[in-house]
């Protein structure tokens, strides 16, 4: 029992309904939002390190013990996801306040990126299945809020598909929940893990299963990803990063709750299911990284790509992968959000998102460039950086389970990222600028500074993996002996 | 009872479907708000009742308890879907002012007609 487990979903929730009424005020409103997500990452921070030290932490609210009352279970895994999406949302803050403009910073968009991390850290630490659809829901309606902001005709048009297709998906997810508490009695995940043990996974069970991989796919973006690209591209960019950066990665945490803790006693089925999809997506992504040349679409496929890369590790179902996985997974969320950080400054300073229209950029803006370059190595995988260390250990994890035709699909996915990206880098940054030194707009530091300190954090999370990796081993270890969830939630010796 | 709930379910689902595939933007709306009734319904059959067994917790002898888990479930799912519903009505309304269609395969959108 520890009440501070609460507070990364409770300290934006209340601050982001305090910051509506404080809507005139809008320095006020930056500062108070700056001072929140600091604070949250912070405290999430000393989550993590106490995990580490004491075990899983679980909080069952009202004093009611576990399969009774609703609670939060804070372990390795999805603390290190809170405490990755409130550094990415502290940082990206900073490029918000110089980019998003007078008029939506009038029109709430403070409270609706706190209610979005609210909602994102509830789906993080829930340990009930009915309170992940409630995490889903308020991080959906901010987010669908997020998207329209402005009324842009394109964003209206994309707003409409996006929301019909997460609204066709919650309730899918809703029959999922209720064929399971028809069939168990019960919505607590570590008691739906015992349940599911004791009957072992007979074909009912699995076919909720497939409900459960059809939604949680849906919001992930794994094969159902044709939503993604269009409305990815939509809103401003500082809006569509954090999207990139957290709320597929929602979908991609729930599916990794849900087939490591619940449904793992079929992986012939399921895991199968689950490596075919995530091989389909990779291909299909890869085709459109490399067909559009309008650099909004090329990053949200490179988007759908990690989403498939990540799942391989899922559906290779070992240690060795898991692991792979997770640190694919933080590192995807730092450079994703740099990513898109990087492609907004990029269009925003020529003017268009048309990879022709654009040349030789980083003769007037080197960091730009340079900072794209690192970033660009960084998704490809070059060792230095965050992106290789989860790659080597999902080969190495496919490898030892013979997913032959997985391992490859993830290397030549990786090989289309960097084409993809370095035809970016070939046509934005390379060759004669386009611009001459008196029609050159300034750079604004509040775009260079957010990037840059990405950037630091992906450098660190590459060179620093020692001091992560106890860590990312213990989440691995969490999600591969469900028993260990379990034994928090449903037996805390007295205390 | 419960076969009964199922087969209304079951009607629900169908027309909400048909609802939902349709081109007229206010229709589809109209399809998502009864397929949330419909899954409340599902969630209620799935918790299991019978007219034998009595209210929870207003006297101990009867021989079953209705389960109230799944109405507190309901009760949530119900407010959650009133407000999607809601936004959703108000952002078709804006959509219809500012691109002056309701029909959704003009609203495809491609890369030139912005």
């Amino acid at each position: 029992m520890n009440n501070l487990l609460v507070l990364p979903m409770v300290l934006p929730l209340l601050v982001g309904i305090i910051l509506i009424f404080l809507r005139p005020f809008v320095k006020v409103q930056r500062v108070i939002s700056f001072i929140t997500m600091l604070v949250t990452f912070g405290i999430s921070v000393y989550l993590l390190v106490m995990v580490q030290q004491e075990g899983i932490v679980t909080l069952d609210f009202g004093g009611w013990a576990a399969p009774f009352g609703i609670s939060f279970v804070g372990d390795s895994f999805s603390l290190l996801l809170v405490t990755t999406a409130y550094l990415i949302t502290t940082i990206t803050l900073l490029y918000v306040f110089s980019t998003i403009g007078k008029e939506r910073e009038n029109m709430f968009v403070y409270p609706l990126i706190h209610l979005l991390l609210a909602g994102v850290a509830c789906s993080f630490l829930t340990g009930d299945l009915f309170n992940l659809y409630v995490g889903f829901e308020v991080m959906l309606l901010a987010s669908y809020a997020l998207i329209v902001l402005g009324g842009e005709k394109a964003q209206l048009r994309e707003s409409i598909k996006y929301v019909l297709v997460n609204v066709f998906s919650s309730f899918v997810f809703l029959i999922g929940i209720a064929y399971l508490y028809g069939v168990l009695g019960t919505l607590n995940l570590a008691h739906l893990s015992v349940r599911i043990a004791e009957v072992g996974q007979p074909p009912i069970l699995t076919t909720i299963a497939i409900i459960f991989l059809l939604v949680f796919s849906l919001k992930a973006g794994l094969l159902l990803y044709f939503w993604l690209p269009g409305s990815y591209g939509a809103p401003p960019m500082s809006i569509s990063a954090l999207f990139g950066a957290l709320l597929t990665k929602v979908g991609i945490y729930s599916l990794f709750r849900v087939f490591t803790l619940l449904f793992y006693h079929e992986p012939g089925i399921t895991h199968t299911l689950l490596g075919i999809m995530a091989i389909l997506t990779m291909v299909g992504g890869s085709i459109g990284a490399v067909a559009y040349n309008d650099l909004r679409k090329i990053i949200a496929y490179n988007v759908v790509i990690a989403v498939g890369f990540i799942l391989s590790g899922l559906a290779i179902f070992n240690p060795t992968a898991i692991e792979g996985a997770i640190y694919y997974l933080v590192h995807d969320m730092i450079v994703k959000a740099l990513l898109f950080l990087l492609v907004g400054a990029t269009i925003y300073l020529s003017g268009t998102a048309r990879l022709e229209q654009m040349s030789g950029m980083i003769r007037n803006y080197p960091l730009l460039g340079w900072l794209f370059f690192i970033t660009m190595v960084s998704l490809a995988g070059i060792p230095p950086l965050s992106g290789f260390i989860g790659k080597v250990y999902v080969a190495q994890g496919a490898i030892e389970s013979s997913a032959f035709v997985l391992l490859a699909v993830t290397l030549i996915s990786s090989i289309f990222v960097l084409y993809s990206l370095l035809r970016i880098f070939r046509n934005v940054f390379w060759g004669e600028t386009i611009i001459s030194k008196d029609s050159m707009i300034p750079m604004k530091k509040g775009m260079i500074i957010p990037c840059a300190l990405l950037a630091i954090a992906t450098l660190t999370l590459g060179l620093g993996v020692e001091g992560i990796a106890s860590v990312v081993a213990d989440a691995a270890a969490t999600l591969m002996n469900p028993e260990i969830y379990i034994d928090a939630v449903l037996n805390q010796g007295g205390v | 009872m419960e076969t009964m709930m199922s087969v209304l379910v079951g009607i629900l689902v169908t027309v909400a479907t048909y609802l939902i595939l349709s081109k007229s933007l206010l229709r589809v709306i109209l399809g998502t708000a009864i397929m949330s009734h419909a899954v409340h319904l599902l969630i209620m059959i799935m918790g299991g009742f019978s007219r034998d067994s009595s209210a929870p917790l207003l006297g101990e002898e009867a021989a079953s308890y209705t389960d109230a888990l799944p109405q507190a479930l309901i009760l949530t799912a119900i407010v959650i879907s009133f407000g999607v519903t809601a936004f959703f009505l108000v952002l078709a309304y804006r959509t219809y002012k500012e691109l002056k269609t309701d029909d959704l395969t003009k609203l495809r959108g491609h890369d030139d007609n912005e």
